[in-house]
């Protein structure tokens, strides 16, 4: 039984009408989280932590991976049980065994990975799983209007009748909110959700959740991005190591000390530049076309050069072709017409083995799916590439001194913590699988190293170091191509600028010439440089 | 209020329970069969007590035993080293055939052939016949992305008449009183037994072969490849691991293991090809190589408790009237309890009262 002795509001939309203002008062507290424990084996992932969210206001949970972010969003969505501690909505204690329940009390959650069925038009998205209110028949027109409703009173505008596959990413996202106030939900949870956005498209998505905080939405923004952070978010808490470190107003505090209370040490946003010294050309692309997944094309005559000391950057919105330009590189997706050049040596549609023979590296945007085993121990990843060469190798055998040697020297260089060499990967940190893949693929010395959102996920500290060793290992002449939607991270480490939009490099520049304003116009497609 | 369901995903695989589940899948079968057999109005208990008397309670039970777990072992591993690498090999049974069919020609070819010329020759030709025959769905596999699980499944069949076809056919002995079968095997081409007994040399090369695939899978390079493509076969790509060459060594390895438990059984039990030299072996291997969990050590304990079921479904026959495909049931079950328990390893239950 719960405690709460009011039966929980049904989720399932009544037909009376929503008013714009929801008239919730906006000094009350809505959210109670107070001494939430949650242990899992070997790990205290949250340690006593007091949460509170009030209604209308836009409250920031910042934190590395591993701080216990996503655990403590996943009990107050009743995926987990607490060991420990309390909640309460509006005053009153409840317990959330499911996000059905979650839901009825006007929790929701909007994931990094939109849960839309592509067919379907907004209005059938949206009432999907609903009871209807004329069954066995579909309430479509009423949820048209309700739809059009809520999107006229907060700035979502998205046509009900539009199928979801023709909608943008941006569009896409704005269904998912419309899902959730049209379960009624006073309480909206966003996980990341600027990820997939160009940067003209964030800021028309903050404009919208500050309107919807001043009708008495109550928003947790999770992000790691500082300057999201304090560009958006009333009142910050930061967790570390599972436990609460502080929750303050943000205009009293800045990125400087807020990412210091996340990784428990001061950090430095110097940019680490040195003068390009560039050298030979490393890689080439000429007119590349690749089928995506789905079999349509998704790189549509792409050309591009890396040359030897100097990094690429390739930003774009997720989805533009960036994945199936790395994986046709890599060796892994055929190319259909065009020509890819990897150090003097035409590799098109070549095995990746023979690929990684010309000195190809690459560090690929799936880590634990594509990048390692993860039931293998560090050791025997550490070996992925290499497992058939001397000295780790003799004749048809492995020789496991040789390789425990050699992994004991990738964990020392790259500082990979983990508890030994025979540890699984699985038990790992993001950061510290990161740190291990890019010390396998550096320690080839390659020609040319691809590296795909290599430091997507990772928290503060793992980040700053997954940089500074591109950066290094650019000095030392290596041709770096790095794919990032982190378009902080593309300005920050490249020398030179590429933009993908729709399969197609939409503009090439010097990073010193280039403005965040004309990338983002390129990354919308708004705009295309025409070639110099 | 109502109770209800839930599985929920472990954060690791449960250890415990990846042993657990294959000891109470044996359990939970004998219960089944238990039922059944309560239900044609036989004792459970006195019927499991004759079966386990009869596999294991006696010289001749226990000799049998061991003769046949050996056919068990070594296609039990030839499956189990192609499961690692994700490879569905339904088709020992058919390998094991063409294994014993390729022996036989050997054996009748040489008939004055000496024992240390003619039983390698006839080890090398039931495994390469073995490794062939596995190498069809292997290329189809390879080269054209085509199901391994059925056409391995449809070759057993082409297999299995072929060599029906040989015995009433062209190989039937002109002696035999019309029985389908070869002429017997010259002295020379038998292996070795065992005293008295009808175990053979066959017993060694399935202890060889699962040290061997043991050192093969913990300590080569092959090894590591094959279990890299099994764990994960889109890192393997990534990694340069060429999926075309290990799926025809693989397929070859494991049909040729297969191919060598023919071998073994025409040579060291029938010592002749003749009709039905087989009772399933190849399809009893899948479920010893799945209860085994892959691992090569296992498997050979797990052939001898499956022969022991063989052995004791035979004297239920004998002396309880019961029809022989009770151990093909008790088989069965044992597998669909395996296969049902599997996801309880990767998740929990948790059952939760609702309102």
């Amino acid at each position: 039984m719960t405690p709460h002795d009011e039966p929980p509001r049904n989720p399932i939309a009544p037909t009376a009408a929503i008013p714009c203002a929801t008239g919730r008062d906006q000094t009350v507290q809505f959210l109670e989280m107070k001494g939430i424990t949650k242990r899992f084996p070997g790990v205290l992932a949250n340690d006593h932590v007091d949460f509170q969210v009030r209604s209308g206001e836009i409250h920031a949970l910042l934190g590395e991976n591993g701080a216990g972010k996503t655990t403590l969003m996943r009990i107050l969505y009743g995926l987990y049980q607490p060991d420990e501690g309390k909640i309460a909505i509006n005053g009153k204690a409840v317990t959330i065994r499911s996000p059905r329940e979650a839901t009825a009390l006007g929790i929701s959650m909007v994931h990094q990975h939109f849960m839309l069925v592509p067919p379907l038009t907004v209005a059938e998205n949206v009432i999907l799983g609903l009871k209807s209110t004329r069954e066995p028949w579909l309430n479509l027109g009423e949820a048209q209007e309700r739809i059009a409703e809520l999107g006229r009173c907060y700035g979502l505008r998205v046509d009900p009748r539009a199928r979801v596959w023709q909608l943008s990413v941006g569009e896409q996202q704005r269904v998912e909110i419309i899902k959730a106030l049209y379960r009624r939900a006073e309480l909206l949870i966003l996980d990341e959700p600027t990820a997939v956005l160009t940067p003209q498209e964030v800021q028309e998505f903050f404009t919208i959740l500050r309107q919807m905080a001043r009708q008495g939405q109550a928003i947790i923004f999770i992000s790691h991005k500082l300057h999201e952070v304090t560009a958006l978010s009333d009142r910050v808490t930061v967790l570390r190591d599972g436990q609460v470190v502080g929750t303050m107003l943000t205009s009293a505090t800045d990125r400087q000390r807020l990412a210091q209370m996340m990784v428990g040490r001061e950090i430095s946003f110097q940019r680490y530049k040195d003068p390009v010294n560039k050298g030979e050309v490393a890689l080439e692309l000429q007119g590349v076309w690749a089928q995506g997944d789905k079999g349509l094309p998704a790189l549509k005559g792409v050309s591009l050069t890396v040359s030897q000391g100097e990094i690429l950057g390739l930003a774009g919105v997720a989805g533009n072709g960036q994945r199936e330009l790395a994986e046709v590189i890599a060796g892994l997706r055929p190319a259909t017409q065009g020509k890819v050049v990897v150090g003097q040596k035409d590799v098109t549609n070549r095995s990746p083995a023979e690929i990684i023979a010309q000195g190809m590296s690459y560090v690929p945007e799936e880590r634990m799916r594509v990048g390692t085993i993860v039931d293998f121990s560090v050791a025997e990843n550490a070996i992925l590439e290499t497992h058939g060469q001397a000295p780790l190798a003799r004749g048809w055998f492995l020789d496991y001194q040789a390789i425990g040697r050699y992994a004991e020297k990738l964990i020392a260089d790259f500082d990979v913590k983990t508890p030994s060499q025979d540890t699984p990967v699985r038990h790992l940190s993001g950061g510290n699988v990161q740190k291990l893949i890019l010390a396998r693929e550096l320690s080839r010395s390659p020609r040319l190293l691809v590296a795909a959102q290599p430091t997507r996920g990772l928290d503060v500290g793992a980040t700053e170091y997954i940089q500074k060793r591109l950066v290094e290992q650019r000095s030392k002449g290596t041709a770096i191509l790095l794919i990032s939607e982190d378009l902080d991270e593309v300005l920050a480490l490249s020398d030179r600028v590429a933009v993908m939009y729709e399969g197609q490099v939409v503009g090439v520049m010097p990073t010193s010439e280039a403005s965040v304003e004309e990338l983002g116009l390129l990354m919308a497609g708004v705009k295309k440089q025409l070639p110099a | 209020m109502k109770l209800t369901l839930r599985l929920e995903r472990r954060l690791t695989p449960s250890r415990a329970l990846g042993f657990l589940i294959p000891v109470f899948s044996i359990v939970l079968a004998l219960c089944f069969g238990a039922v059944l057999l309560a239900a044609v109005g036989k004792n459970p208990g006195v019927v499991y007590q004759k079966m386990f008397s009869g596999a294991f309670g006696s010289r001749f039970g226990l000799t049998e035993t061991v003769v046949k777990a050996i056919p068990l072992m070594l296609s039990g591993l030839g499956v189990a080293v192609a499961f690692r690498m994700l490879l569905w090999n339904i088709g020992a049974e058919g390998q094991l055939q063409i294994g014993a069919f390729a022996a036989a020609g050997v054996a009748l070819a040489f008939p004055q052939a000496p024992a240390v010329v003619i039983i390698p020759a006839m080890m090398l030709a039931g495994f390469l016949g073995g490794a062939l025959w596995a190498s069809i769905p292997a290329a189809l596999k390879a080269k054209l992305q085509v199901n391994e699980i059925i056409t391995s499944l449809m070759l057993n069949y082409v297999a299995i008449y072929w060599v029906e076809y040989l015995v009433y056919g062209p190989w039937r002995n002109p002696k035999g009183y019309g029985f389908p079968g070869t002429a017997p095997f010259s002295p020379a081409a038998e292996l070795p037994r065992l005293g008295t007994s009808r175990v053979h040399l066959g017993l060694l090369f399935g202890l060889v072969a699962a040290l061997c695939l043991y050192f093969i899978l913990r300590r080569t390079k092959w090894g590591y490849e094959i279990r890299v493509i099994g764990e994960n076969p889109t890192a393997a790509r990534y990694a340069g691991i060429s999926l075309t060459r290990n799926i025809l060594m693989v397929m070859a390895l494991s049909g040729g293991l297969a191919g060598l438990a023919g071998m073994s059984e025409v040579s060291g039990i029938i010592h002749a090809l003749q009709r039905g030299i087989s009772p399933g072996y190849g399809y009893t291997a899948i479920i010893v190589a799945w209860l085994a969990k892959l691992n090569p050590w296992a498997i050979v304990v797990v052939s001898f408790l499956f022969a022991g079921l063989l052995v004791g479904g035979d004297q239920l026959q004998i002396s309880m009237g019961l029809p022989a495909a009770m151990s093909n049931i008790l088989q069965g079950a044992v597998l669909f309890f395996i296969l049902g328990g599997e996801i309880l390893v990767r998740n929990r239950i948790s059952l939760t009262w609702e309102k």
